[in-house]
């Protein structure tokens, strides 16, 4: 049944991939030039060559592979899901045909894991090109992102369906998607962080998703290591979908 | 087909659905008529099992929502009061996207979207996007939309508030063909002239319960007389003039702008307001309607 839910967002989004393509991936690839390439070069000159004589680009380049895939994941699971229960009512006509609210939720939340996968193909590729990235690894560590992103997409779901506005949504993009983008490891090592700072960074599933990612790709990566960071954002997704679950059941039946 | 015994749906501290029962048989035309506010679009959502009652009973094509919900669903046809179209896609596309929630064949419902574009009279508006049409296009579709299972029972909220006469008469005349072929309709309206077209039986709800419950012609011979007669005077207040046509008809409505006389000769009674020596400026003898059935009933308060 959630198969026929997603068959509507893809119906959906036959009419605006491309769109989606290029912007989706545009901006972290501006970020990979500007940041990897354009202060990566004053980055590599600087005391100490780098970050351990690593590029610093190829540093970056499988942070913003995860931070990219918050991003499309936390736009993916906002507007989108208020549009649907609240403009146009997609769920609302779902509801009222033999589809439950396990069946609607899962179904758009595959659509999501489905655009968070095609970005992050489409970005890998491109760094691939630029030499951001070189390891065959990345093979998983899109997968990798993928998982990163369904940490992101059911909380937000979950938030998304009890909000009656969009005001919300700026508070999450400000004060929780920024900050994780910047401080959650993405362009330099959290132990720069106070040690505070530091801490709550570690707690992020971003941090874990660029960890994850990094691992994989820069070959850093422990079989521990990496399964801890899979059972960590495999607990925010499953936990996020609970949350999402009593969330739509309160909106939608009343 | 419906079976509700003391069907109730509270909000909070709020009944909307007082404890009513109501017997929907197959391939009758049902309305739910009232006032804003009446519990009309409360029970709808109850029978269309999106909304679980707070009490009672309720059994639809002899299952519970309850526990069937999805498999009543399958079966039933939903118009509700607010189009849930996506306005981004075409209207084909609405239709084959809805089909797909049935789980029909992609070729099923290719074949099903023509034939109900034909009927909704959409087929040279099939490959528009859904967001420029008119109201009524737009109602019509989600009308076609609602027929893609061959639903055995359609529920209808306020199919056609909104919309122009056309549009109106249009759709009638869609809703008509489809009780002909068998579908039991369930409506809920506050427009008494639908209520009359379209409806076999019909309740009238107010404040969550059921006030009369009968045939429109029931309903008028029960609670009204054969015919009105409707005085207009050139004054601001009609109240005096109530008291000067004692007498003269069964019953006197006064309203703002106007006096109706409920009475079994329309024209009898206006030779005799005219023997009273009163000139009316306007005088028009006219039928009994659901309508004077309806403002009997629920009052004449503004409800909104």
């Amino acid at each position: 049944m959630a198969g026929r839910a997603f068959s509507f967002w893809l119906t959906n989004y036959r009419r605006v991939w491309r769109g989606t393509l290029i912007s989706g991936f545009l901006g972290p690839l501006f970020f990979l030039v500007a940041m990897g390439f354009g202060l990566g070069a004053l980055v590599d000159d600087g005391v100490g060559g780098g970050l351990g004589g690593v590029d610093y680009v190829r540093f970056i380049a499988p942070g913003i592979l995860a931070a990219q895939a918050m991003q499309t994941a936390v736009g993916e699971s906002t507007f989108p899901v208020m549009g649907a229960l609240k403009w146009q009512r997609q769920y609302h006509a779902m509801l009222a045909a033999p589809l439950g609210i396990a069946d609607i939720v899962l179904g758009h939340v595959a659509f999501v894991a489905m655009r968070v996968a095609i970005t992050s193909a489409a970005f890998a590729v491109v760094a691939a090109v630029l030499g951001a990235i070189t390891s065959w690894w990345v093979l998983l560590a899109v997968p990798a992102a993928i998982l990163t992103g369904l940490a992101f997409t059911t909380p937000v779901f979950a938030f998304a369906a009890r909000q009656h506005d969009d005001s919300g949504f700026n508070v999450l993009f400000r004060f929780i998607v920024m900050p994780m983008f910047l401080f959650s490891g993405t362009f330099f090592p959290v132990e720069q962080l106070p040690g505070v700072l530091e801490a709550i960074a570690r707690v992020t599933p971003l941090w874990h998703g660029v960890e994850l990612c990094r691992g994989l790709v820069m070959g850093t990566a422990t079989a521990a290591g990496s399964l801890g960071h899979v059972a960590y954002l495999t607990l925010w997704a499953a936990g996020g979908l609970w949350l999402a679950f009593a969330s739509f059941r309160k909106r939608l039946v009343t | 087909m419906i079976s509700a015994h003391r069907l109730t749906k509270r909000f909070g501290g709020f009944t909307a659905v007082d404890a009513i029962d109501v017997e929907v048989r197959r391939g009758e035309a049902f309305g739910f008529l009232g006032p804003n506010g009446a519990g009309k679009s409360s029970t709808m959502r109850m029978i269309g099992c999106v909304s679980p009652p707070t009490d009672g009973s309720l059994r639809i094509l002899g299952l519970d929502p309850a526990k069937d919900g999805p498999a009543i669903r399958a079966r039933l046809g939903v118009v509700p009061q607010r189009d849930t179209l996506d306005e981004e896609l075409t209207v084909r596309e609405n239709l084959l996207v809805y089909g797909r929630y049935f789980g029909l064949s992609r070729a099923h419902v290719r074949a099903k979207a023509d034939e109900l574009l034909e009927f909704a009279q959409l087929t040279e508006r099939a490959n528009s996007v859904v967001e420029p049409l008119s109201g009524g296009m737009k109602r019509r579709l989600t009308i076609a939309r609602s027929l893609v299972n061959d639903p055995e029972l359609l529920l209808l909220d306020e199919p056609t508030t909104g919309l122009d006469p056309q549009a109106r008469h249009v759709l009638w005349d869609r809703l008509f063909r489809l009780k002909r072929s068998g579908v039991t309709l369930v409506l809920t309206t506050h427009y008494m002239d639908e209520a009359e077209q379209l409806c076999d039986r019909l309740v009238v709800m107010d404040g969550g319960r059921i006030v009369a419950e009968g045939s429109p012609r029931e309903l008028i011979a029960l609670h009204s007389t054969r015919e009105v007669l409707e005085l207009r005077f050139a004054a601001d207040d009609h109240a005096p003039y109530a008291t000067k046509l004692t007498g003269l008809a069964q019953r006197v409505e006064v309203l703002p702008d106007r006096l109706l006389l409920y009475t079994d000769d329309g024209d009898a009674t206006a030779a005799a307001v005219a023997r009273r020596g009163l000139e009316p400026l306007s005088v028009l003898a006219r039928r009994s309607t659901l309508e004077d059935v309806f403002l009997h009933l629920t009052g004449r308060t503004l409800v909104d």
